[in-house]
């Protein structure tokens, strides 16, 4: 028999719970493009000092994506339980190495591959610990 | 161990400031108006939102003793799994500031968690 289709109130709040989930992943993929980003403008930050840094259109950027980040944070953390959507931003540390290994060719080796495992696994259980 | 104490206790402070910008984004989000747009006006006087003000502060905070705590001869690998202790505070402030339940669920899948960042930073050397 299907639960939610028996009990409507009980399929919204579970739509409710889960909206929050879906921005604090959103916020992890912004969260790691901004690494990026400021990782690049770093490598490219000719003179050091607040001129330097405004003037790095990179850098800058990566601001901009954490500022949007933030903003994301918010809006689910306004429906969403703080200890369940915290622990979530570590999703970021996934996308980091999926991301600088593709563009910096930084090294992949298996405590991260299992590292990234236990993330990926321990977000799955949480989201399922706040849906009870 | 490379590592000195004073780096993992910047990072360490780092985690802790960290989480009090997670609870003050949550204290800051129940007050947020309808519509993005309204995102530091608050419902209620002095119509200036400074839990989220706040929030973005310690978070600023925060970013600035990790930058310090992982300079040279700071390692990854130890400092790292400090970073992850921030969820485990944050477990406790959201239980005591705003009585969410602790599931036994919360309980293993941080601690999946914490094991994995853990690895990340061995992997990281």
């Amino acid at each position: 028999m299907n639960a939610t289709a028996a009990n409507p109130a009980r399929a919204l709040d579970q739509t409710v719970r889960r909206q929050p989930v879906g921005l604090v992943f959103c916020c992890t993929i912004l969260g790691a493009a901004a690494q990026i980003l400021m990782k690049t403008g770093a490598n490219h930050m000719t003179h050091a000092g607040i001129m330097g840094m405004l003037t790095n259109m990179p850098l800058m950027g990566g601001y901009c994506l954490y500022g949007l980040s933030t903003l994301l944070l918010v809006l689910a953390l306004k429906d969403g339980e703080l200890s369940l959507l915290y622990p979530v931003i570590a999703l970021t540390y996934v996308w980091v190495m999926v991301l600088s290994y593709l563009i910096f060719h930084d090294n992949f080796n298996l405590w991260k591959v299992l590292g990234v495992a236990f993330i990926v696994v321990g977000v799955t259980v949480l989201g399922k610990g706040g849906q009870s | 161990m490379k590592t000195p104490v004073s780096h993992m206790l910047l990072v360490l402070l780092a985690s802790f400031i960290g989480s009090f910008g997670g609870v003050f984004l949550k204290a800051g989000a129940a007050q947020v108006r309808q519509g993005w747009i309204y995102l530091f006006v608050s419902k209620q006087a002095p119509f200036f939102n400074w839990r989220l003000a706040a929030g973005v502060a310690f978070f600023l905070l925060s970013s600035y003793f990790f930058v310090l705590g992982i300079r040279p001869p700071g390692e990854l690998s130890v400092l790292y799994p400090m970073v992850a202790l921030g969820y485990i505070w944050t477990l406790f402030w959201s239980r005591i500031f705003f009585k969410e339940p602790l599931t036994r669920l919360k309980f293993i899948g941080l601690f999946l968690i914490v094991v994995g960042v853990f690895f990340v930073g061995l992997g990281s050397r």
